[in-house]
């Protein structure tokens, strides 16, 4: 948008000022920008610093953390702009990467059968919640949260019933391995760099949700639903079914990261993924997600993402003690959320 | 119910047979009986809490009726959602406009009905054409939108009532529910909203036009259908009923003038 207006040699008529105002106030009310800023903000604080960090190997390390995380943080701030939580997404990755190597090694099947299942049943605990969540109206807060708590549970029963410890281990053995790490686990050189294939899988998931958000009718529905799901439901707008699609969203995300997850690390402890669900949440907040719903990006999650992974990275690059990573978290949180509300209300202001 | 105004001599559009409606222990609506027709105006008068916007809900499929029959071109139909009410030819603007506010007016303006491009799993919501689609027909009510993208958060009362009424009018293929259009608008803005109805009316449609205002509802409507708290005070023709009746039926007669003499005795003494 800029790139066009740049050659502009002097705002000589009034109307040139109004326009560029437009534009200004445009960009602003992109919930996106916000983390755009802070990623960037991110990246000089640290590359400045550390020769590692702004290394292409560098580079190549945050980008990975980044990615898993960016793929969850996509769904879940879909999830989120549809007006819903779900603290059922970390957990979930955990019973995704379980099921398939429970399947692969205990049940001795293909690795691809054991992803296949494992789809299954993260489509199945997604439509669970949100057949709940729409049918009882309650919060999808306290919903998750039982199904959160039941999956951690399930995690380690059934992990010690079938291999007797918490680690499912041995997956690298079951019949297709090769060909699925080369799918979700090989590595991409670039630039003479080797690159995860996680990132590229990140990438497709922030466009795939990007164009979905914004170019189709479910998108139109997901921030109809999340900005008023009784006024929706008034003009037509299938909201329950939109809302189940949502949580069974967050539930593929899952499944490919902890699919991902199980065949790069080939074995999985059965506490993986617990706690993570509160990271994809800021990483959407960060990314201009409103708690309320109604409002926010598949893009802005994944610099959220992003602003994780340098965070992390770049900190255990500065020699730093790692607990300074969730002061960072929390400061940045805070920021975030203190200027979406700025930033919004600046925006209608301005528009009245 | 027997006697049909005008021209309508058709079987009715849309009709109510003893509608009644209860929410838990409250009557909120009970036995309520009348007709739409094309070409028609049909008014539903009656104060705060009478039952206006219930009655209209269960047109557009929003409740159920706990009783009664509702029958669209003589056939019964029991709506369950306001889709299929949608998909019957029934457009509703919602007393609270049912818009949402973070949303860009065109996005708003095809919400639930968006019209799409493209094929297979590459179909998608057609944003040129929204666009302009709902800059013309906002256009057509006199109202100038610069930014289609302009959340519908901030516009005016006025633009947004007219927004949800452009949008009705474009989607209401055969019946156009307006529940109190006016109350919230000025003198001048109110003569527009009517302008329209009329204009809806003079396209053939039905229109349910609900307010507690006579003086808006007795130029416009053909048929007037009375509300007191729940029950029918009555179901009108034009022709049987003066604008000075129905504002004396309205503000309910007697009340009206036990009221003046209420107030006047303080000043008298
Ligand atoms: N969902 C509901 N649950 C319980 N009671 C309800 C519900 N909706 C409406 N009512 C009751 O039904 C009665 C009629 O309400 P309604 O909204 O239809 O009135 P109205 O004529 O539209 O009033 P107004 O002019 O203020 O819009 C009221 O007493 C209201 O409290
Ligand atoms: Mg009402």
């Amino acid at each position: 948008m800029s790139a066009t207006r740049a050659p502009v040699s002097r705002p000589a008529r009034a109307d040139e000022r109004v326009a560029a105002v437009g534009l200004w106030r445009r960009l602003l009310v992109k919930p996106e920008l916000g983390s755009l800023i802070g990623a960037v903000v991110i990246f000089a604080f640290f590359s400045i610093q550390s020769s590692v960090f702004r290394s292409l190997s560098g580079v190549a390390n945050w980008l990975d953390v980044a990615s898993t995380l960016g793929i969850m943080a996509v769904a879940v701030a879909l999830l989120m702009i549809g007006g819903h939580f779900d603290l059922s997404a970390g957990v979930m990755t955990g019973t995704t990467a379980l099921t398939v190597g429970i399947v692969a090694t205990e049940l001795d099947q293909n690795i691809w059968v054991a992803i296949a299942a494992s789809l299954v049943l993260a489509l199945a605990i997604g439509f669970t919640n949100g057949w709940l969540v729409t049918r009882t109206g309650l919060p999808s807060f306290i919903i998750t949260l039982g199904t959160f708590l039941m999956l951690q549970g399930l995690n380690l029963g059934l992990t010690k019933l079938f291999t007797g410890t918490v680690i499912v281990r041995g997956i690298a053995d079951a019949p297709g391995f090769h060909s699925a790490q080369l799918v979700l686990a090989s590595r991409v050189s670039l630039f003479g760099q080797d690159f995860r294939i996680a990132i590229l899988w990140w990438l497709l998931a922030t466009a795939v949700a990007s164009w979905v958000l914004l170019r189709t009718r479910f998108g139109n529905w997901v921030f109809a639903t999340g900005g008023d799901e009784v006024a929706s439901r008034n003009v037509g707008v299938p909201a329950a079914r939109t809302t189940i699609t949502l949580f069974m969203t967050t539930a593929a995300a899952a499944w490919l990261v902890g699919s991902i997850t199980a065949v790069r690390l080939t074995s999985v402890q059965a506490n993986t993924g617990t706690g993570q669900e509160l990271i994809y949440i800021v990483a959407a907040v960060i990314g201009g997600c409103l708690l309320t719903g109604g409002f926010g990006s598949a893009i802005g999650a994944s610099l959220g993402a992003l602003v994780f992974g340098m965070t992390q990275q770049g900190i255990v690059y500065l020699n730093w003690d790692a607990d300074w990573f969730y002061f960072f978290l929390g400061a940045m949180l805070l920021l975030a959320v203190l200027s979406n509300r700025l930033v919004r209300r600046y925006a209608e202001a301005a528009r009245r | 119910m027997s006697t049909a105004a005008g021209d309508g001599s058709g079987a009715p559009l849309l009709e109510l047979r003893g509608i009644g409606k209860d929410f838990g222990s409250v009557i909120a609506l009970d036995d309520i009986s009348t007709t739409v027709r094309a070409g028609e105006v049909t008014c539903v008068l009656g104060d705060n809490g009478a039952g206006k916007s219930t009655l209209i809900k269960i047109l557009s499929g929003v409740h159920r009726p706990t009783r009664g029959e509702l029958l669209l071109d003589g056939r019964p139909v029991d709506f369950g959602a306001p889709r299929e009410a949608l998909d019957a030819g029934i457009a509703t603007v919602y007393q609270d406009l049912a818009m949402i506010p973070l949303m860009a007016i065109w996005r708003n303006f095809f919400l639930g009905s968006e019209p799409t491009t493209g094929w297979g799993p590459f179909r998608r919501f057609d944003s040129a054409t929204a666009k302009e689609v709902t800059r013309r027909e906002l256009g057509a009510m006199g109202i100038d939108i610069r930014d289609p993208d302009q959340p519908v958060g901030t516009l005016s009362g006025g633009e947004r009532q007219s927004v949800a009424i452009a949008r009705a009018v474009h989607f209401g293929a055969r019946v156009l529910i307006l529940d109190e259009p006016t109350s919230a608008l000025g003198v001048k803005q109110a003569g527009v909203v009517l302008r329209y109805i009329a204009q809806a009316r003079d396209r053939g449609l039905g229109v349910v036009f609900i307010t507690h205002n006579p003086h808006h509802a007795h130029p416009v409507g053909d048929r007037f259908l009375l509300l007191n708290r729940g029950r029918s005070m009555g179901d009108f023709a034009k022709g049987e009923l003066s604008r000075e009746q129905l504002t004396t039926m309205m503000a309910g007669g007697d009340e009206l003038t036990e009221l003046a003499e209420e107030l006047e005795r303080p000043a008298g003494r």
